[in-house]
């Protein structure tokens, strides 16, 4: 069972598809209430010492793409975008810092059939 | 807040606490995310660092799926102990930093002056926990791939009420409003408790799904991976992996 039974890439592929679906659609029927600081923010009384922030103007400030009216199509567009931008710094930044090298013996060792 | 939302998910923002501590705080998520630089780099190789890129992404999307929690409260995943399951401690931290920058410059969800305070939080305090814990009580279970997504559950629970914790702390120093703490510490630790919960459950679902996957994909069961290939092909000739280096 240590041999994998879907390749890497697919894996890869899938895992990024499982997350552009939960960004934009899934989120669509995330729940609306204030989540855990917000509601205790209220509640003992400290909500209102919060500030808007300097990127309200965003295009997709709160979770809403400005322009489009449609509420699910717009947090849908949100959130696939912010999860692009993630991908593409996240993955820039990882790329960036990784080890090299000692890579030849590590994709023979994951193409090379390991016993079972 | 004067802001209209779709989804709920609120870092602490601008105001919340003062400039002296939030300029500490930045100090301390500045100092912190060099640090997991240096760390990520021995986590990391070709075959790891997508995956670190797809767990932040993954993160991300988790984050905006806020679930209800008793009373009209929601909660949703922080990711920590989640991440560094995955990847790794250091990679984590770094992971949830990435997460944490671009929902303050491009959601406006937590402060951009707060966006140290939401990293030493949720990227320095939740990963911390979370990857110690699971640690620890990986080090308890038997050594085998099932104990894995548990442990890491075990991790997620308790790191949201102590990042709760760690917030009040920070309230307490230079919270702006004159709210009593401790007030604010039983609020936040029982509402937390219960949004731990949650970020058990999603964590131990995620973990125990990439393993019957690809375990080899998830840092936290490298050694238990690595002791099974031991124990059940004695006359297997081991595979050149960075593992045990890794594991330094």
């Amino acid at each position: 069972m240590s041999r994998p039974c879907v390749s890497r890439k697919a894996f890869l592929i899938g895992f990024l598809l499982v997350a552009l679906l939960i960004a934009g659609v899934g989120s669509f029927y995330a729940s609306g209430n204030p989540d855990g600081l917000e509601f205790v923010a209220e509640k003992t009384g400290f909500l209102d010492s919060a500030k808007d922030s300097a990127a309200a103007d965003s295009p997709f400030a709160g979770y809403s793409t400005k322009g489009i009216d449609d509420v699910p199509l717009s947090a849908g567009v949100a959130g696939v975008v912010g999860s692009l931008i993630v991908l593409v710094l996240a993955g820039g930044l990882f790329w960036a810092v990784r080890r090299r090298g000692s890579q030849d013996a590590k994709d023979e060792g994951e193409k090379t059939p390991s016993g079972a | 807040m004067s802001q209209q939302r779709n989804v709920s998910s609120m870092h602490v923002p601008d105001g919340f606490l003062n400039a002296p501590t939030s300029l500490a705080t930045g100090v301390v998520a500045v100092a912190g995310v060099a640090l997991a630089l240096r760390g990520a780099h021995k986590e990391l190789d070709d075959r790891t660092a997508p995956m670190a890129g797809l767990v932040a992404t993954f993160v991300f999307a988790g984050q905006m799926m806020n679930f209800p929690v008793a009373a009209g409260t929601s909660g949703h995943l922080l990711g920590g102990a989640l991440a560094a399951a995955l990847v790794g401690p250091w990679t984590a931290v770094l992971c949830i930093s990435v997460v944490l920058v671009v929902q303050a410059l491009f959601m406006a969800d937590g402060g951009i002056t707060a966006l140290g305070t939401n990293i030493t939080l949720m990227a320095l305090v939740g990963v911390a926990v979370g990857w110690l814990v699971f640690v620890a009580v990986r080090a308890i279970l038997p050594k085998r791939l099932s104990s894995i997504a548990p442990a890491s559950a075990v991790g997620a629970l308790l790191s949201v009420p102590i990042a709760a914790i760690a917030f009040t702390v920070l309230f307490a120093i230079g919270g702006t409003a004159p709210v009593s703490t401790g007030k604010v510490l039983a609020a936040m630790v029982s509402w937390h408790a219960a949004i731990g919960i949650g970020e058990a459950l999603i964590t131990g679902l995620v973990v125990a799904g990439v393993i019957a996957v690809r375990p080899d994909l998830v840092y936290g069961a490298r050694p238990v991976l690595a002791a099974r290939e031991l124990e059940i092909r004695p006359g297997h000739p081991p595979q050149t992996t960075p593992q045990q280096e890794a594991q330094a």
